[in-house]
């Protein structure tokens, strides 16, 4: 079957499988921050946006994503970056493989509430799961992050 | 991982219908269960060009559509304000939010999900399901009988002056739940309680025996504590024995009552 796909930004019309998966579908056009982690939709690894909404590419079909439009980490990299710093400042990962995930439903949630309290952001974050850390890193960036754009929106 | 010959989006409930009468083909919701699933599907029916995906309010009722996700179900200001946030207490624990972006209404309650804390939560309003062929029946009727391969096309409920509470424990955050528990408080009928992930399917206990009575104390929860402990059958698995599962049964059941009992603040946690 043909699917048209608007992939960061830019339309892609291919033959595809119907059984196909949108995470193979993103990767096989180069997008490599959308990852494979547990493939049962637990663990948030795969998300990217689905007419601006965040799902689990692992568990979408492809011929789902036929006339919508589907960003991934690649498509967002200057906002992931601004907040990227701060998860660095803090420390907040080791081994860094849920850091894709992560960054993109951490975006979906500063687009969809600019001010959440903590336990909106622990709420909001709950389906990204991270082997290595205890998520106090992740909790401590993203209110120095939130803090920081709210002081730099005074000036 | 289940394998699919051809995809449809159809332009009718009428072709949906049809082409799910072959027992090679499947509906698709969220896909999120089936996803799971191994096998082979000749036809895989997309529902998602119907525009089903809407809830519709008016003075009465709420319509909710098959393809309506968890996450905007959990969203509706109508909603929300109608179960005084139970709706959201029921489904904010499931998974994750890119989840339930996905997952759909129609795929939870046409699924009948033992753990289903979707199914919990209807069953404690006034919900009617449509199928297709079938009509409109209600969901404790939905829930207990076989309607083989109809089409959900949407689910009704009925607007009724009364007050809802929502609880369930988690070993762990956007685990399955060991037990789910609604209950509601509606004019006309006596007090009722529903349970799942017991860890059997949804089910309902009714106050008939009136121990609650109109002004509900914290004895008179105690003893409908007890009594729904009696009454409502458990069983253990993985996540929970059925000793434990009885127990939460008997405290869920008591904390439910005080918290719809008059002048109580609501327990929906979510609130917090
Ligand atoms: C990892 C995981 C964890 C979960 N945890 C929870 C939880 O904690 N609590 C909870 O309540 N639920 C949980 N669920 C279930 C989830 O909430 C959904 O109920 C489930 O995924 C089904 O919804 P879906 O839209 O994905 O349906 P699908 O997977 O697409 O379909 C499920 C079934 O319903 C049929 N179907 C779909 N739509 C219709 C229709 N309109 N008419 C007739 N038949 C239809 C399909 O053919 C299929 O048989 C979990 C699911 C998964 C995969
Ligand atoms: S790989 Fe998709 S949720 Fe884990
Ligand atoms: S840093 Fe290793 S999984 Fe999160």
């Amino acid at each position: 079957m043909t699917v048209t796909v608007e992939l960061n930004s830019r339309k892609v019309t291919r033959n595809i499988e119907p059984d196909m998966l949108l995470i193979d579908f993103v990767r096989a056009e180069g997008c490599y921050s959308v990852k494979r982690g547990c493939e049962t939709s637990n663990c948030g690894l795969c998300t990217v946006f689905l007419d601006g909404l965040p799902v689990l590419s692992c568990s979408v079909l492809a011929a789902r994503a036929d006339n919508r439009k589907v960003t991934t980490l690649e498509g967002l990299l200057e906002e992931a970056k601004e907040f990227g710093a701060f998860l660095a400042d803090e420390g907040a990962e080791q081994c860094g493989f849920c850091n894709p995930g992560f960054l993109m439903n951490a975006i979906a949630l500063f687009r969809e509430k600019p001010e959440p309290t903590e336990q909106e952001i622990r709420e909001y974050l709950a389906g990204n799961l991270c082997r290595c850390s205890g998520y106090e890193g992740q909790l401590r960036a993203i209110l120095k992050f939130l803090e920081w754009k709210k002081e730099r929106g005074h000036k | 991982m289940l394998t699919i010959k051809e995809y449809k989006k159809v332009e009718s409930l009428e072709e949906a219908w049809e082409l799910n009468q072959k027992r090679s083909s499947r509906l698709i919701g969220g896909m999120m269960w089936q996803k799971m699933s191994k096998g082979n599907c000749a036809v895989a029916i997309d529902l998602s060009g119907l525009g089903l995906d809407q809830i519709r309010e008016d003075a009465d009722q709420f319509e909710i559509g098959c393809m309506v996700t968890l996450r905007a179900l959990e969203q509706h200001q109508g909603l929300l304000s109608y179960t005084d946030g139970a709706v959201k207490e029921a489904l904010r624990h499931i998974v994750g939010v890119q989840f339930r972006n996905t997952a759909t209404v129609g795929g939870s309650i046409y699924g009948k999900y033992g753990f289903s804390d979707v199914l919990t939560l209807f069953l404690a309003m006034d919900t009617y399901v449509e199928l297709y062929r079938a009509g409109t029946v209600p969901l404790p009727e939905f829930a207990a009988k076989d309607y083989g391969r109809d089409v959900l096309v949407r689910i009704c409920v009925k607007k009724h002056p009364g007050r809802f509470v929502y609880q369930s424990v988690r070993n762990t955050q956007t685990d399955f739940p060991v037990l789910t528990c609604a209950a509601a408080r509606l004019p006309g009928q006596p007090f009722l309680a529903v349970f799942g992930a017991r860890p059997g399917r949804a089910v309902r206990l009714f106050d008939d025996n009136g121990i609650l009575g109109e002004q509900i104390t914290e004895e008179a929860a105690r003893e409908f504590g007890k009594y729904a402990a009696g009454r409502i059958k458990t069983g253990g698995n993985m996540r929970g024995s059925k000793e434990y599962r009885t127990h939460l049964v008997r405290v869920l059941s008591e904390r439910a009552a005080l918290s719809l009992a008059d002048g109580r603040e609501n327990r929906n946690d979510c609130h917090s």
